[in-house]
């Protein structure tokens, strides 16, 4: 309940508030919001599992998205930026895949 | 995907970390033994995840996770906040995290129901914190992308492809305009040029009709009538007045009605004269168009046509005018033989 009160919450914000988004932040926000999707998702998933632990939670929540984005800024350095963030949504989209199938297995029985 | 079924909880992992090699497929099935491994090694995330599953499976599940839970929240709620704020700096998070791994050992005999009472509103604060700022990233990103500001944070090649786009469409467009303003140009011209041929054809036609007598004249000029009770004007007389009129510049003129032309012949016997083969009688009127002054003086000068005719009996009055009216119309000789010359 919280997390979908708080996902709410935060999309009102940013709504709301619509702030600029810093320019050096730019190249890393998408790919810091799909890594916690994928955080989220497997939290959403564990739960299910009732396996849910909140320490791994914030703990994976935290390095998933500090890791994406560096991999991105290496990426930058490196001048491979865009096929590394491409990567990086590769690799994130098919663990979401992964988890949604988990959930989904779940909640559907199938 | 769905064989997997039968075996329960096909991912007994945490959020993250095993599903990256094996996300579907049936490396998940191979997990469980390697547990063991898991937990020894030192990467803090495995173990962390792995702690929970052994001790549900082991049916004794709580005390240990609330210690945990309790043990690891205090210290990284000051570090999270940030980070998840600033997730371009990777230090930051990872260094408290194999502490907190390795703290919650020693911690495990601590009390453990007030450590559930005390983790629920932390974890619940942490939690709600961090999906807060993840829905408030993700529509801050939303936004953006839908602003033409996502110029501004693409990568250096994309911005470059992106002006080579604009350009070759620019250049395209631009030779489209010039193509566009040299056939505006054309029309434009060929338009005036052909508006000038048509007036200038337009003023020769009247000048032809003029002098051929296909359509009416009007200006400055004489008119000239020549009584013949006896009968005696004679054809060269007439036709000598015709010459000396043109002579004297006349430029178009009727005789009694009649158009002259340059084909016009004049025949007939004195008394019974006719122009074109239509007779005239006396009195012959002259309806000419020129300079009245030349041809009254043509007219009168000793020896031409106004003496001439006195002499055998007749009698010539010239009335000159600012304005007479030549009306009568001839029919056009359409060549039958002749054709405009071409290559001049």
């Amino acid at each position: 309940m919280i997390p979908i009160l708080g996902l709410a919450a935060g999309v009102l914000l940013g709504l709301f508030f619509d702030p600029t988004v810093p320019l050096w932040l730019q190249p890393y926000l998408p790919i810091a919001v799909v890594a916690a999707l994928d955080a989220v998702f497997g939290g959403f998933r564990a739960r299910l599992d009732g396996i849910f632990d909140a320490k791994v939670f914030v703990i994976s929540f935290v390095s998933n998205v500090v890791v994406a984005a560096l991999i991105v800024f290496l990426g930058d350095q490196l001048g491979v930026g865009a096929q590394l963030s491409t990567a990086v949504v590769v690799v994130l989209g098919i663990r979401i895949f992964g988890n949604a199938a988990a959930i989904r297995r779940h909640v559907f029985r199938a | 995907m769905t064989e997997e079924r039968p075996q329960g909880r096909p991912g007994p992992d945490g959020p993250d970390d095993d599903a990256v090699p094996h996300p579907f497929g049936p490396g998940r099935l191979g997990e469980r033994p390697a547990e063991a491994e898991d937990t020894a090694e030192p990467e803090p995330e495995p173990s962390a995840s792995d702690d929970p599953v052994e001790v549900e499976a082991a049916a004794e599940p709580e005390p240990p996770i609330e210690d945990e839970a309790e043990d690891t929240a205090e210290p990284e709620e000051s570090t999270e906040p940030e980070d998840a704020a600033e997730p371009a700096e990777p230090e930051e998070t990872a260094e408290p995290e194999p502490g907190d791994a390795a703290e919650p050992e020693p911690a495990r005999s601590k009390v453990a129901i007030t450590a559930r009472r005390g983790r629920d509103p932390l974890a619940a604060a942490l939690i709600g914190v961090l999906t807060l700022l993840l829905g408030f990233a993700f529509a801050v990103q939303v936004r953006n992308v839908g602003n033409d500001q996502a110029l501004s944070g693409a990568r250096e090649e994309d911005l470059v492809r992106i002006l080579d786009d604009l350009n070759a469409r620019e250049e395209r467009l631009r030779e489209q305009i010039s193509d566009q303003r040299t056939a505006l140009q054309q029309l434009t011209s060929s338009d005036s040029q052909s508006a000038t041929a048509l007036e200038e054809a337009r003023k020769r036609a009247e000048a032809i009709g003029i002098l051929n007598g296909t359509v009416p004249a009007q200006g400055p000029g004489l008119t000239m009538t020549i009584r013949d009770p006896d009968d005696a004007v004679r054809v060269a007389d007439i036709l000598d007045a015709i010459q000396e009129l043109r002579g004297a510049g006349a430029e178009t003129m009727q005789i009694d009605g009649v158009r002259v032309g340059v084909s016009t012949a004049v025949t007939g016997d004195p008394g019974g004269l006719m122009i074109d083969g239509r007779p005239i009688n006396t009195p012959y009127e002259f309806v000419v168009i020129g300079d009245p002054q030349n041809m009254e003086t043509a007219m009168n000068i000793p020896g031409g046509v106004v003496p001439r005719i006195n002499s055998r009996g007749g009698s010539v009055t010239i009335e000159p005018a600012d304005e007479v009216v030549v009306d009568a119309l001839r029919p056009l000789d359409t060549p039958q033989y002749a054709s405009p010359a071409t290559g001049n």
